[in-house]
């Protein structure tokens, strides 16, 4: 195998894709022929490096150089500077890791130090779509150890001791799960991998399969021993093409060596894996939604039990895990369920990866040990909110989760924690909100979607959600009375306790979570008919203050002459005429318009 | 494939190419290849660097180049960096010398003295 004395990883992540990766991977590769580097020097396109918000993301070792917000003009340069000659080009290297004047590497910055990468180890670091670099970093010896030393009841038991919990929300013991499915007779049964990935704002399990597509193709071969499946199935959305494509690839590679398909490790067990793609329907994550989705029916929940693990695809015994829950497997078989206990909490062991979203600086993906509180992830890891912003709070576990506030920073990230608080760990979506975040509105946001998503099948979901949205749009308009506010809960707490899945049953989470620990802006919006963020139109005022300078511009842009004075003085807008359009706002060179 | 055998060969070969990217080293072997490092035959030196230092799976050892270090008579240059940030420069290193250097600094921890910048000045 050639030795190349630098190699040039480009993020080949959905994110950095969109902001055109793929044409600076191919200047690079240019460039480098051009100068006849190209024995020397590899390209290589990886998976997610995490900090999506400073994408494109190039990384040139052995230094470890960090370069952020890459474009194509700049490649010729970086070629010429950092490859040629060795001088690393600092003016384009990713702010921080230029702090205090020392040139650092991808591993020191502020956003690495605090991450603990199991579920993530590969991605940014290996070619997914080069098998060897999978078997470089211990790739296919879980499975390897699996099937030459261990019976599948080892193999139950381990996973079982290591505490790992699903990442797919429910954080149900994947170990249980799996000795339900282990005793049951069948001829067939399967495994089958949840890439659906519905939470708005959650990339998580994209960036697995984009990044390291082998660890989960591993991870359900070796289910399926445990269980006694020769069949794996991996539901993914078609809104993911990279991933979609790299599976393909790393399904196509593995069967070629050997990794998959019959008699694997000269021992007497097969497993294959196929492609499912979904339609991208939020409840067809839902497990009994999406075997109905893969059996080639419309996906809606039925009542568990039977449980998959008992009736499941088919009629068959079924285990279904997450995408970041299998991405685990490997790593504790090789190395024990106590390493993996050694980091998280009591409960909740191991790393937990977490989209970090909305108003922060750092946005993109991060893993971090179970326990890390989230005034961590929040301000060291995601630098806080930006623009000198005042923090709010944060949303975690997607739609079906709720808001947490300032006083719950020193909360450990774990799920007991954050359902003891009323909301949860989800699949790992974290929104942050600051100052100019509305709760009711943000509320508001999460119904809307849960509504759009709901599949009809149950009346309190149907019906239940769209009245409190109602509600909730009574509210913004400022034309809620205190009443609303009781009857909202009320609904809530109903629609909790009769929905038939989990769609329904956590739908009012974001709601409840927001009544109870902000209620003081529900009612500033329904007694004083005032969006104390100032983000509900209906309420909103413009306002001049004593900083006006009568200037007269305001009144001049003013499309239905709302404001009036003097020039030289103070001018005033006339609430029932103005229409909010803030064009005066706009056009006031003192900032002396506000909006309240 | 067929076996586990197999499996830990090919990850053995594979092994070589990935240690590149971790940065977590003691060892810095770094070359001067700035215009002057590169016409006095710095690439080569560097690759063989390179060469060496993953044949003997050295995975402590992190090969790096460097622009300018200010000596363009002595180039090719090599400085060997370690733990106790000590540093040793070697002068007008070829390919040859740059093999003894791996095998008798790195691999068995002595410094070529003949070699070094010590020798002329
Ligand atoms: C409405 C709804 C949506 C869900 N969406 C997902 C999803 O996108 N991905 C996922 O892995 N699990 C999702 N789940 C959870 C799955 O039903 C199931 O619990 C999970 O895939 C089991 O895997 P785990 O034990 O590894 O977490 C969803 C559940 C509900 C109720
Ligand atoms: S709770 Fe909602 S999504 Fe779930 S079955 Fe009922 S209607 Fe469908
Ligand atoms: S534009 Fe600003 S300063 Fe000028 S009159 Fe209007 S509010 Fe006053
Ligand atoms: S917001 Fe629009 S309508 Fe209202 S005062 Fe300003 S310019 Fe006039
Ligand atoms: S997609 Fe490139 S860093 Fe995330
Ligand atoms: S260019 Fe090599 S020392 Fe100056």
């Amino acid at each position: 195998m050639k030795i190349f004395r630098s190699h040039v990883l480009v993020c080949g992540g959905t994110g950095c894709t969109s902001s055109k990766s793929d044409l600076i991977k191919k200047r690079f590769e240019e460039k480098i022929k051009e100068v006849n580097l190209d024995d020397e020097i590899q390209v290589i396109a990886t998976g997610c490096f995490g900090l999506c918000e400073v994408g494109p993301v190039v990384i040139i070792y052995p230094e470890g150089s960090f370069y952020a917000r890459m474009t194509v003009d700049r490649v010729d340069e970086i070629v010429e500077e950092h490859l040629l000659k060795g001088r690393i080009v600092k003016k384009y290297l990713f702010e921080e890791s230029t702090k205090d004047d020392i040139i650092k590497s991808l591993g020191d910055v502020d956003f690495y130090k605090k991450q603990k990468r199991v579920a993530l180890r590969n991605c940014g670091v290996i070619n997914p779509e080069n098998i060897n670099e999978y078997i470089a970093r211990d790739g296919y010896m879980a499975l390897g150890k699996v099937l030459t030393e261990m019976s599948s009841e080892e193999v139950i038991k381990l996973i079982k001791d290591s505490g790992l919990k699903g990442r797919g929300g429910a954080g149900f013991s994947t170990g249980m799960k799996w000795s339900f499915a282990a005793p049951n007779e069948s001829d067939q049964k399967y495994v089958i991998c949840n890439a659906d990935e519905g939470d708005p704002g959650a990339f998580m399990d994209r960036s697995v399969l984009e990044g390291d597509p082998h660890s989960v193709l591993e991870a359900m071969a070796i289910a399926g021993y445990a269980i006694g499946a020769t069949k794996g199935f991996i539901y993914v959305r078609a809104e993911y093409p990279i991933a979609v494509h790299r599976l393909e690839i790393a399904i196509k590679q593995a069967r070629e060596l050997g990794l998959l398909g019959s008699k694997l490790f000269e021992t007497d067990f097969d497993f294959d894996v196929e492609i499912r793609l979904g339609a991208g329907a939020f409840v067809c994550g839902e497990e009994t939604a999406l075997m109905q989705s893969i059996e080639g029916k419309r996906g809606m929940s039925r009542n568990k039990p039977p449980f998959p693990a008992n009736k499941g695809l088919w009629g068959k015994p079924t285990i279904i895990n997450n995408v970041e829950t299998l991405a685990n497997v490997p790593q504790i078989i090789i190395k024990g369920p106590e390493w993996f206990k050694s980091f998280g909490t009591a409960k909740s062991p191991g790393t937990k990866v977490f989209a970090l979203g909305g108003k922060i600086n750092n946005t993109g993906l991060v893993e971090v040990p179970m326990g890390t509180t989230l005034r961590e992830v929040i301000y060291d890891i995601g630098g806080g909110c930006p623009n000198g912003k005042e923090f709010k709070a944060v949303q975690t576990g997607g739609p079906s989760g709720g808001c947490l506030t300032k006083d719950h920073l020193d909360t450990q990230i774990d799920y007991e924690n954050l359902v003891a608080l009323g909301s949860m760990m989800g699949s790992g979506g974290m929104i942050v909100m600051d100052e100019d975040n509305c709760m009711v509105d943000i509320a508001r946001f999460f119904l809307d979607f849960t509504v759009d998503e709901s599949c009809g099948k149950c009346t309190p979901c149907r019906e239940g959600t769209k009245r409190m949205l109602e509600i909730l749009d009574k509210i913004t308009e400022g034309k809620g009375t205190m009443e609303d506010l009781d009857k909202l809960e009320k609904l809530a707490i109903n629609i909790k306790e009769t929905s038939l899945c989990g769609l329904g049953q956590t739908a009012p989470n974001p709601v409840l979570s927001t009544l109870k620990y902000f209620r003081d802006e529900y009612e500033a919006h329904v007694i004083d008919k005032r969006c104390p963020a100032g983000v509900c139109q209906s309420l909103l005022r413009y306002i001049i203050t004593m900083n006006c300078k009568g200037c007269t511009k305001c009144a001049r842009v003013c499309p239905v002459g709302a404001i009036e004075g003097k020039v030289k003085e103070v001018h005033i807008i006339n609430q029932d005429k103005c229409i909010k359009c803030g064009a005066c706002m706009d056009a006031c060179s003192f900032h002396a318009i506000i909006k309240k | 494939m067929k076996s586990l055998e197999e499996l830990r060969k090919l990850r053995e070969d594979s092994i070589k190419n990935i240690e590149m990217r971790n940065t977590d080293k003691d060892i810095r072997i770094v070359v001067g290849m700035a215009t002057c490092g590169i016409s006095a035959g710095a690439r080569p030196v560097l690759s063989t660097l390179v060469e060496e230092v993953a044949k003997r799976n050295l995975n402590n050892v992190q090969v790096v180049q460097t622009g300018c270090i200010g000596m363009c008579t002595y180039e090719p240059i090599v400085e060997i960096y370690t733990p106790n940030n000590e540093k040793v420069t070697y002068i007008h290193v070829d390919s040859e010398k740059a093999k003894r250097i791996v095998l008798e600094h790195i691999v068995n921890g002595n410094v070529i003295n003949e070699y070094t910048i010590g020798s002329v000045k």
